[in-house]
């Protein structure tokens, strides 16, 4: 395993194998890969995936070195990203990557001969959280295959949305229900390749109760160029008790986080609501993920 | 004149034959002649052909053409053939094939793109489907489409 640029760059068997090690890292098992150096180089805010990619690292007794915002760096300078990945290169012996633009984490591959791991790129894709998402999943029904998935919200824009629909070609999926208004509905870009089946629709409510998993994104006002289409789409969907009621009691809601009015905070204490746990998932399977890239053994 | 020459023959220079109706002008764009550069230069339009029914040719005395140029031209007339002439005789005939990849030709249409916001990072398209043309950005994956890329040649 080398460069994660995208959840595609991930086998089945890489999955797996990250789960299984994950498992064992809750179980306690202690896993090392002192004397290396991770920079965490985040061009662009984010609190879950930088504290948690920096808690991982810290655990496995790495060093950590990076920044979380581009102020006090030389990108404030003006420096371009192909310099500042230059010298992390010289710096660690490994570099992940959240980034504004769309495709930077593949240029920063194409520029440093150590690992990039992409945190976040743009409305790409973001394949850590799909680690995250798909983990969930696995540890709460013991399998991902011939589970009935619905995705909803903003289908268009949320990277999270493009890599978990490409790390889900790895697996079985009965079926994908992707739910959001048209003018978010999902790139064809990414529909293209997809090896399950899928089926668009506006309304949760027609399928709520066929649903395993049912993953909510935010609508990103920081994605739309144009306010007004903002302001037209971004109340479309609310989680309230009127659909949880609906689901199986076995079913379960994820999230990316952060939301912010898309679920109720009445859902939380519902035993659908995972998001948090989906959150706690994160050192683990990012200590797996760097373990593995790392090369220790 | 249904099968005879509307122009001259050239002595040395470029045929571009079999491009697409209409297109004959996007050619010169791509070929950047505007006409004052002092070759001659013959344009037909709209002439009876038995492969494409209709077709534009472009002759050009004294001019050969780049490989950028070849690649662009087979994305805007994909049909094209390019004949090399010399002393009245095609030397060579090319049928281009729209290439794999299209490195540092085109520009994203997406604005959030790497390849539009880093001065180092030049844009690379693959050939999803040749007919009809579709190019993916290798960096954002931003579909471009035959009338994308006419429309930036022609800008």
């Amino acid at each position: 395993m080398r460069d994660i640029i995208s959840a595609l760059d991930l086998s089945r068997e890489d999955f797996l194998s990250l789960f299984h090690l994950s498992d064992e890292i809750l179980k306690g098992k202690k896993i090392e890969v002192k004397d290396k150096i991770i920079s965490v180089a985040f061009f662009e805010p984010s609190t879950r995936t930088a504290l948690s990619f920096t808690t991982a690292g810290e655990k496995l007794g790495a060093k950590i070195i990076g920044f979380s915002s581009t102020e006090g760096t030389s990108v404030a300078k003006g420096e371009n990203l192909a310099d500042t990945i230059r010298m992390l290169e010289n710096y660690s012996d490994c570099i992940i990557i959240r980034h504004k633009f769309d495709g930077a984490a593949k240029f920063a591959s194409e520029i440093s001969d150590k690992p990039i791991i992409n945190a976040g790129d743009g409305k790409h894709e973001h394949p850590t959280q799909t680690l995250i998402d798909l983990y969930t999943v696995y540890k709460t029904f013991g399998e991902i295959d011939n589970l009935t998935f619905g995705i909803l919200g903003d289908l268009r824009y949320a990277r999270t949305v493009n890599s978990l629909l490409r790390g889900l070609t790895r697996f079985k999926p009965k079926i994908v229900y992707l739910i959001s208004p048209p003018t978010l509905s999902a790139r064809k870009e990414i529909l293209k390749d997809l090896n399950y089946e899928i089926k668009e629709l506006n309304n949760p409510y027609d399928i709520i109760s066929d649903l395993d998993v049912l993953y909510i994104t935010r609508i990103q006002k920081e994605r739309f160029a144009d306010e007004m289409e903002y302001e037209k789409v971004k109340e479309s969907y609310k989680i309230d008790e009127n659909l949880v009621n609906k689901m199986k009691k076995e079913s379960i809601i994820l999230h990316p986080l952060p939301r912010v009015n898309e679920i109720d905070r009445k859902i939380d204490s519902t035993p659908q609501a995972k998001y948090f746990y989906q959150a706690s998932l994160a050192v683990p399977i990012r200590m797996a993920l760097l373990y593995s890239v790392l090369g220790e053994q | 004149m249904k099968n005879g020459l509307i122009v001259s023959k050239l002595k040395n220079g470029t045929v571009i034959d079999h491009i697409p109706a209409g297109r004959a002008l996007a050619v010169l764009k791509v070929l950047g002649i505007k006409g004052n550069e002092g070759n001659r230069v013959a344009l037909v339009m709209n002439v009876e052909s038995k492969k494409m029914q209709r077709k534009d040719i472009v002759k050009i005395d004294g001019r050969s053409i780049t490989e950028k140029e070849a690649q662009l031209i087979t994305l805007i007339a994909p049909t094209a053939t390019i004949n090399i002439v010399k002393d009245y005789e095609v030397i060579e005939k090319r049928k281009l094939d729209i290439p794999e990849k299209v490195e540092g030709l085109l520009k994203c249409p997406n604005p959030s793109c790497i390849t539009n916001n880093d001065i180092e990072a030049k844009s690379r398209f693959i050939k999803e489907s040749k007919s009809p043309l579709i190019l993916k950005c290798d960096y954002c994956e931003t579909y471009i489409t035959e009338e994308d890329v006419l429309r930036q040649i022609l800008s």
